[in-house]
């Protein structure tokens, strides 16, 4: 029995084992997302609001005024225009997207919304994209599109003044002019 | 009113990029063996035992406190599982307080970890999902716009950032259990690190850490028999908002200024720089720091930097109230445990057990954590003494 | 300590798969109308608000989160969230309440399982290490435990198939219930067998939903002027995860739990509990001695509709009914968590005073 050599000295020490984890989910939108999504594929950037007037308008919807915790049930179209409230230059890549870095991801506010989404913006000098600075969608062509905020391929800077800081996320769907 | 409660146990693991000497329960189980040791007890002296982890997905392990039961000593007991995004080690430890503050327990076992290496943690943060652009390039792609925007704000220069990074990885040079050991760390050195997400450089961001912690907290009377110091909880706070609505203030969120504000009025503190000796709040960015130097009233609006350049945060410059003297979340950060880490650190420093980053005679410490989109928020202040 | 009440419980209908809503849309609705029964008019009228979910459930990390968007929470509100059935969410606000950092709570739990396949998700609970790779589903656990109770002649498969037609015929009374119907135990006994030795009938069903209820002190009751039953007691046991290390055929913790909460200090009208399988409510009513003078599940009990991650809650909100409406007046919820009855809480409800 003495000879025998115990458990630890007979096999290496592990470290880890693989236990590769796979599961299939049939993911939905949500109802107001789902509406959102039905616009975009006509080319058509909406929001949504409560049924009340002035009430903010969220783009994207995601089921509910947030601050309230009630239902957006009333859409509304607005621009395809933007002003930038922020943004960062990503120097790594994201992981599933092939984007090559560096590029703008910025905080948009369409006109005519009052909060802010996430898109990419380029055809723009990076050390030239500021806040407040002003952009336009870029749609992929008319047969390519699809139930996604992605048939905005991104935003790219138009000649127009900025707009200053305290009226990012106020202007009406008209604009800086309106 | 709540019934008094303190931190009569502390015990952390070392942090590292991957613990691969142990399994998942191995590293709670280190964690709660320290503190037990730490309070002169074994998990028979435990009532019940609350657990707290970000997303399960860091794991791939579904509502893990079913698996840990056994491995902290729960069998028989209550366990509790929490999870509030980031802030989680905080609110853990909040829940975990609140089970003798109510008077319903005596002695309770508290555990937060994370084991991001079982994982890649920036898919498990924003997993592609489908419908929406898959533009969110982690936690550091998030917050980046929001740090461009209170640098616009303060007119802030360029060096606070940097200067946090050092700052702080100075301080987890004092610290044997901080995941980045970097003694001779320099400004210039961390403006040549690379920049991922603009204005966000590499050595201002946090690692990714293997790591877990645990806090035996009692009640009055365990306590005042307790073999070593406790530290004794004068204040518990939590708020949350949604992530985005309307005119939501980002820079400077109206949770974490409330819950500050509730905290400090349990604790009777009226001005934190003055009446805080220390203070470990999350800061996993390094701008983060003066952002939330404002958020907790410690500065003016738009005066947090000044602080930070001051030196005043800085335990080695012998500021006057130092921020995240073990090196914080920016030297160590298993997401999960990071929150209650701040907790543990804050009631080490008033049990004047901090070792090498002690702040001398600290008696009030704050204990911070946030998580989510900057929305969830938990704070606990602790003192050497009772009231 | 302070005596605590529940003064509202509204949960939405039991189905297999709400189809295109999101997580705050099945919340929102279910929330109005608790809101209405206690008169407030959101999360802000309360001092607390604590929900429980499982990010897996729709395969998204941060399923809570959005469920913030549901509550009105600006300004802030004490928040916070379990990963866990919401009928621990409900043991946390006791606590918050107790210790006298709020008079009243919110308590929701919300589950969408339909976009997976929740046997399977639910396998990826277990130890990592030894039981999870092996993928072994919860359908598969609770046939063996079901196939140990059989064979040590603890039960037949008749008195699985009779707690499965009275879960049917109880359910018809409830309008959120997913499956009801005149059934009895020799038309269960006809189908045949899924997983051996359970048929589908044994199994409770997948639901989509939310439910919510609204706890307070005392006081604030009688001030709100609301009918209210007093939760007179609380507690909840894990044991062993491994399932070789506890015997199956019983719940000591459940036992344990009901004895901690008080329940043998009055009789026992009417029991709620989270029995996902039938054979395990035949485990839970033996472990508690429960007899004849108990209503066992009268809604149908989770065969009937399990709203996962908030099935428990709805345990509670199911007495709670009872009580208000006169039908009973002392009651008991269980809810379990983990595979086999592993994680057990029970709450006793009376009847308050009239205000």
């Amino acid at each position: 029995m003495s000879e025998e050599k115990s458990m630890s000295e007979q096999h290496e020490i592990i470290t880890g084992i693989e236990a590769p984890i796979y599961l299939k989910y049939n993911f939905t939108a949500g109802a107001a997302p789902t509406r959102f999504l039905a616009q975009l594929k006509k080319g058509k950037l909406t929001g949504q609001c409560r049924a009340e007037p002035g009430a903010p308008v969220y783009v994207p919807p995601r089921g509910s005024c947030p601050a309230t915790g009630l239902p957006t049930e009333q859409e509304v179209e607005v621009s395809d225009k933007a002003t930038v409230q922020s943004f960062t230059i990503v120097h790594i890549p994201i992981p599933g997207n092939p984007i090559e870095p560096p590029f703008v991801v910025a905080n948009l506010v369409a006109d005519g919304a009052n909060i802010s989404f996430i898109h990419l913006m380029s055809e723009c000098d990076n050390a030239e994209v500021h806040i407040g600075q002003r952009v336009q969608a870029i749609w992929k062509p008319e047969d390519e599109w699809d139930y996604a905020m992605d048939n905005i391929k991104y935003f790219k800077p138009i000649d127009e003044p900025d707009v200053p800081v305290e009226q990012i996320g106020k202007l009406p769907v008209t604009g800086l002019e309106g | 009113m709540a019934n008094l409660a303190a931190v009569v146990g502390i015990g952390q693991t070392s942090y590292t990029t991957k613990r691969d000497d142990v399994s998942i329960a191995g590293l709670v189980r280190e964690a709660a063996v320290n503190a037990l040791d730490d309070a002169g007890l074994t998990f028979k002296d435990i009532d019940a035992v609350i657990l707290g982890k970000a997303p399960d997905m860091f794991e791939g392990v579904i509502m893990p406190e079913i698996y840990l039961t056994d491995a902290l000593g729960c069998n028989g007991k209550p366990m509790l599982r929490v999870h509030t995004a980031g802030s989680v080690g905080g609110s853990t430890a909040l829940v975990a307080a609140s089970h003798v503050q109510s008077g319903t327990f005596k002695r309770v076992l508290t555990v937060a970890f994370e084991k991001q290496s079982e994982s890649n943690a920036m898919w498990a943060l924003s997993n592609p999902q489908p419908f929406s652009t898959h533009l969110n390039a982690g936690a550091g792609g998030y917050f980046a716009p929001i740090i461009r925007e209170y640098i616009r704000r303060s007119g802030a220069p360029d060096e606070v950032g940097i200067k946090v990074a050092v700052k702080d990885r100075l301080h987890g040079a004092r610290n044997p259990l901080a995941h980045l050991q970097l003694p001779d760390i320099t400004m210039e050195e961390v403006a040549e690190s690379f920049m991922l997400w603009d204005p966000i450089r590499y050595l201002e961001s946090c690692p990714s850490s293997d790591g877990a912690c645990a806090m035996v907290i009692a009640n009055e009377e365990l306590a005042d028999k307790a073999s070593k110091r406790p530290a004794w909880i004068r204040g518990v706070a939590m708020r949350s908002e949604p992530t985005m609505y309307a005119g939501r203030e980002e820079v400077n969120p109206q949770a974490g200024r409330d819950c500050a504000a509730d905290v400090y009025a349990q604790a009777g503190i009226k001005d934190p720089r003055q009446d805080l000796d220390v203070a470990e709040v999350y800061v996993p960015f390094s701008w983060y720091e003066p952002m939330w130097l404002e958020n907790l009233g410690f500065a003016p609006k738009g005066e947090g930097w000044k602080l930070t350049m001051e030196g005043a945060t800085s335990l080695i410059d012998g500021g006057d109230i130092p921020w995240n003297p073990s090196g914080g979340v920016l030297s160590s950060n298993p997401i999960g445990a990071s929150g209650m880490i701040r907790f543990a650190e804050a009631a080490r420093q008033v049990r004047n057990d901090a070792g090498d980053h002690q702040v001398p005679g600290a008696k009030l410490a704050l204990g911070h954590a946030y998580g989510g989109g900057a929305q969830f928020y938990a704070m606990w202040v602790v003192g050497s003494e009772k009231s | 300590m302070k005596e605590i009440a529940i003064v509202g419980y509204q949960q939405s209908d039991c189905v297999s798969d709400a189809g295109a809503l999101n997580e705050v849309e099945l919340i929102i609705p279910v929330l109005e109308r608790v809101f209405e029964q206690v008169g407030i008019s959101n999360a802000q009228d309360v001092d607390f608000v604590c929900s429980g979910s499982c990010d897996y459930l729709q395969g998204a990390a941060f399923a809570f989160v959005l469920g913030v968007d549901a509550l009105g929470a600006v300004p802030p509100i004490k928040e916070s969230h379990v990963e866990m059935d919401a009928a621990w969410a409900f043991y946390e606000s006791i606590l918050k309440i107790r210790m006298g950092h709020a008079d009243s709570a919110l308590i929701y739990g919300f589950g969408k399982s339909s976009p997976g396949e929740l046997p399977i998700v639910l396998s990826q609970q277990l130890d990592p290490y030894y039981l999870a790779p092996q993928w072994v589903d919860t359908i598969s656990l609770a046939a063996l435990q079901a196939r140990l109770m059989l064979d040590q002649g603890k039960i037949t498969e008749r008195d699985m198939a009779e707690v499965v037609a009275r879960s049917r015929r109880n359910a018809l009374n409830n309008p959120h219930a997913q499956l009801k119907g005149d059934v009895t135990a020799d038309e269960v006994l006809a189908e045949e067998t899924y997983l051996s030795p359970l048929r589908k009938a044994d199994i409770c069903p997948v639901s989509d939903g939310a439910s919510a209820a609204v706890i307070c002190t005392v006081e604030k009751a009688q001030e709100w002027g609301l009918p209210y039953a007093v939760i007179t007691g609380i507690d909840h046991i894990i044991e062993s995860h491994n399932p070789g290390m506890r015997d199956l055929t019983d719940s000591v913790s459940t036992r344990k739990a009901a004895e901690n909460a008080g329940m043998g200090e009055g009789k026992v009208d009417v029991a709620e509990f989270y029995a996902p399988f039938s054979h395990q409510e035949i485990i839970l009513t033996r472990a508690l001695g429960l007899g004849d003078d108990t209503s066992i599940n009268p809604s149908g009990g989770v065969l009937a509709g399990n709203l996962m991650m908030a099935s428990g809650l709805s345990r509670i909100g199911e007495v709670f009914n009872r009580i208000v409406r006169g039908e009973a007046d002392r009651g008991l919820a269980h809810t379990t968590s983990g595979p086999c009855l592993q994680h057990n809480l029970v709450a006793i409800l009376e009847k308050g005073e009239a205000a």
